[in-house]
């Protein structure tokens, strides 16, 4: 399988008051032809930065100041805003986190979904509609023509994450960039946005980067995960291989939070003690050094790389002094 | 029994709208009808349901942050879903929201700190000397660090937004707080330390919680009570213990049986609730469920099944479960 999307060595700075804040740290993520990449993670560890870095949306102040995000054999990076306006919609589609902020308050639903399409494929603008109301109809908003008029307010959460799923679906991309597209969705309609993107990814060979702190929903659609800590990746496995042999204690610790349904209600559930470092102050060594429960002195002077898990099936690579690569026991 | 601390009467919600290519019909969309609930002081219900069931709907009208078209809130002795803004404002203190949509609510051009002393100094609960160290105490139980204070709310990640929303709701010593979806953009650890602060506070202040969510796991872990909603109006109402295991209703069992598992392998072949989600803009007479019920009847597409009490504590709205063990489960294909 060729690599659809090759990142190297990501890095990104925020631009503060006190001078530039590294907020990614040397990002390596690949996603092959038709696969779908998971990606789990601290809330604030830089997911949504990443992936904004790539379609050239990152915020004021905010830069991609080294590496290379090789798409299709272009770098991502050094592309012209006009190249990767072009791009987004027709090759990348994108699923924004926050739908309030991305969908337009004062146009109605319809019209935004026509309107990508229209600047996407140059559909017309009749046509557009009728695609736009099929698109919602994929997604699983009930009578979708009477829907096409409704202002996003009129929507609840979940249907307006629906609306954002349509606008990202609708250019037939080969890329899909999911940011926790489904934070809203119940379990049923979660199953049935799982199963269309499944689809197209079978039909077509879409590739997927899917964020999601839902380890459940991720476990059915993706075929690999990388789990980020503090702008960097610390865990990259095949989806089985992680949810059966979870390596980095960060990921371990990920794992035992979850509540399920055979635990005792009402218990205090595990959770990491601490909090992640903050862009611009993590730690000389490993930057879950602080948080560890296996830390050692190695742990706290260098960074660990990520390194095949020893005995672990191939593609299954940790960044960890005590538990993967060298020095592993 | 003591008296409820919200009696929710017959919450009815209904929204004009207009369709049609070029917005030429009006429509009506019945987000909410009929709603029953008292919940008790100290007591967790969760809301759980399709997406667009009307849960955030349930409280928004709960806390008269939209008007209900019809129907009664009593708290304290008042029927607050009669009174206007004015009328509302001693009782704002005590009911407060932590929004689905956590952008929306924050003012861009205020700063985390400034948002979060912003209620405490309104309502007197500190001193100006005594705000920095209860701003830090704040953001340190949602887990962020103190540095926090300074930024605007456009600098922040999803999660982080999320938790300030959570703390401005805290802020003011509330005894009832919505938390629509208030943990769903937080990885699972975070989730876990919001969830025992939500525990904690309720078991040292008697807080009431109406948790609306979508991850049954957490709705199981943290709810006394769960309403399981289907098209604007409650399908079954249950101690959690009760709903876990024993599911009444055809439609939470249909739901139950699509929670995903973390085992790849079981997460892709679980079931599917069959047939279209009916619209709110034209619901189905009868039983709303009834368009995709393995058991509906004659019966259920005409009349509106009452919910009943079948077992102390646990009410379900179905013509076809009359006890918890009268449940005609033979006839039915799932
Ligand atoms: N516009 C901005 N200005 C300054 N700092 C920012 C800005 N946007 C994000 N950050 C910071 O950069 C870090 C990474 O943010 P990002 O949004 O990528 O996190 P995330 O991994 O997507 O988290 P979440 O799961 O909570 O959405 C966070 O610590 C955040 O506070
Ligand atoms: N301001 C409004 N105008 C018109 N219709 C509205 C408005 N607000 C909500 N609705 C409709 O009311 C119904 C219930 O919406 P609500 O937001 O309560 O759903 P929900 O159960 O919270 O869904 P979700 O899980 O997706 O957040 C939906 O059909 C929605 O489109
Ligand atoms: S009332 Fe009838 S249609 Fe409704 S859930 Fe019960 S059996 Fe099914
Ligand atoms: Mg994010
Ligand atoms: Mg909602």
């Amino acid at each position: 399988m060729n690599a659809l999307l090759d990142i190297r060595g990501l890095t990104i700075d925020i631009d503060r008051d006190s001078g530039p804040a590294r907020v990614v740290d040397g990002i390596d993520l690949t996603v092959a032809e038709g696969e779908s990449l998971g990606i789990v993670g601290e809330s604030g560890c830089g997911k949504s930065l990443t992936m904004l870095s790539l379609v050239g949306l990152l915020p004021n102040r905010i830069r991609a100041t080294g590496g290379v995000a090789d798409f299709a054999g272009k770098d991502l990076l050094a592309m012209s805003s006009e190249e990767l306006r072009r791009l987004r919609g027709s090759q990348i589609g994108f699923i924004f986190q926050d739908p309030m902020t991305s969908l337009n308050p004062v146009m109605r639903v319809g019209a935004q979904i026509a309107e990508a399409l229209v600047y996407q494929s140059g559909m017309a603008k009749p046509a557009a509609m009728e695609r736009a109301a099929e698109l919602l109809e994929l997604v699983g908003i009930p009578s979708p023509r009477d829907r096409l008029m409704a202002y996003p307010h009129e929507l609840s959460g979940g249907m307006r994450q629906r609306v954002m799923i349509a606008i990202g679906l609708a250019g037939s991309p080969r890329l899909l960039i999911a940011d926790e597209p489904t934070t809203a969705l119940d379990v049923t309609i979660q199953a049935q946005i799982v199963d269309l993107v499944r689809d197209l990814k079978d039909r077509f060979g879409m590739s997927v980067v899917w964020i999601t702190h839902d380890l459940a929903l991720i476990a059915g659609l993706a075929d690999r995960i990388a789990v980020l800590y503090a702008g960097t990746v610390v865990e990259d496995s095949p989806v089985d291989v992680l949810f059966e042999r979870p390596t980095h204690p960060y990921t371990r610790g990920l794992l035992a939070s979850l509540p399920t349904l055979t635990d005792k209600p009402m218990s205090r559930l595990p959770s990491i003690a601490g909090t992640p470092p903050e862009p611009g102050r993590r730690p000389p060594g490993c930057p879950f050094a602080p948080r560890c429960a296996l830390v050692t002195a190695v742990c706290t002077t260098s960074v660990p790389r990520l390194a095949p898990v020893a005995g672990s099936a191939p593609g299954h690579r940790a960044a960890c002094f005590v538990t993967a690569g060298e020095g592993a026991s | 029994m003591t008296a409820p601390l919200l009696s929710i009467r017959n919450l009815t919600k209904e929204f004009p709208v207009r369709l049609g290519a070029f917005g030429e019909r009006a429509a009506t969309v019945h987000a909410l009808d009929c709603l029953n609930i008292d919940i008790s002081e100290g007591e967790t219900l969760s809301l759980v349901g399709e997406s667009g069931c009307g849960k955030s709907t349930t409280g928004y009208c709960v806390l008269n942050i939209q008007r209900p078209t019809s129907g009664s809130v009593i708290y304290a002795g008042t029927d607050i879903a009669q009174l206007d803004d004015d009328g509302m404002r001693p009782f704002r203190r005590d009911l407060q929201i932590v929004f689905q949509d956590p952008y929306s609510t924050l003012n861009p051009r205020m700063t985390i700190g400034e948002a979060l002393a912003e209620p405490i100094l309104f309502h007197g609960l500190a001193r100006k000397s005594e705000i920095r160290d209860r701003l830090h105490q704040l953001l340190a139980d949602v887990g962020l660090s103190e540095r926090f204070a300074s930024r605007y709310p456009h600098e922040l990640s999803g999660g982080q937004r999320q938790r300030v929303a959570i703390a401005r709701a805290l802020a003011c010593q509330p005894r009832f707080i919505v938390c629509d979806e208030a943990i769903s953009a937080l990885d699972v650890s975070v989730q876990a330390q919001i969830l025992n602060l939500l525990l904690d506070l309720q078991q040292k202040y008697g807080l009431t919680y109406l948790f609306i969510a979508h991850d049954l796991a957490v709705v199981r872990h943290i709810s006394d009570r769960v309403g399981v909603m289907y098209l604007g109006r409650l399908a079954e109402l249950a101690p959690a213990a009760a709903l876990f295991v024993q599911p009444l209703h055809p439609y939470t069992r249909a739901l139950l049986s699509a929670v995903p598992s973390t085992d790849p392998r079981a997460a892709r072949t679980r079931q599917r609730l069959q047939g279209e989600v009916p619209s709110p803009l034209a619901p189905p007479p009868g039983c709303r469920f009834h368009t995709r019920c393995p058991l509906a009847r004659a019966q259920c597409r005409s009349d509106v099944p009452p919910l009943r009490e079948v077992v102390s504590g646990h009410s379900v709205a179905c013509h076809a479960v009359s006890s918890p063990t009268a449940t005609n489960w033979e006839h039915s294909p799932a």
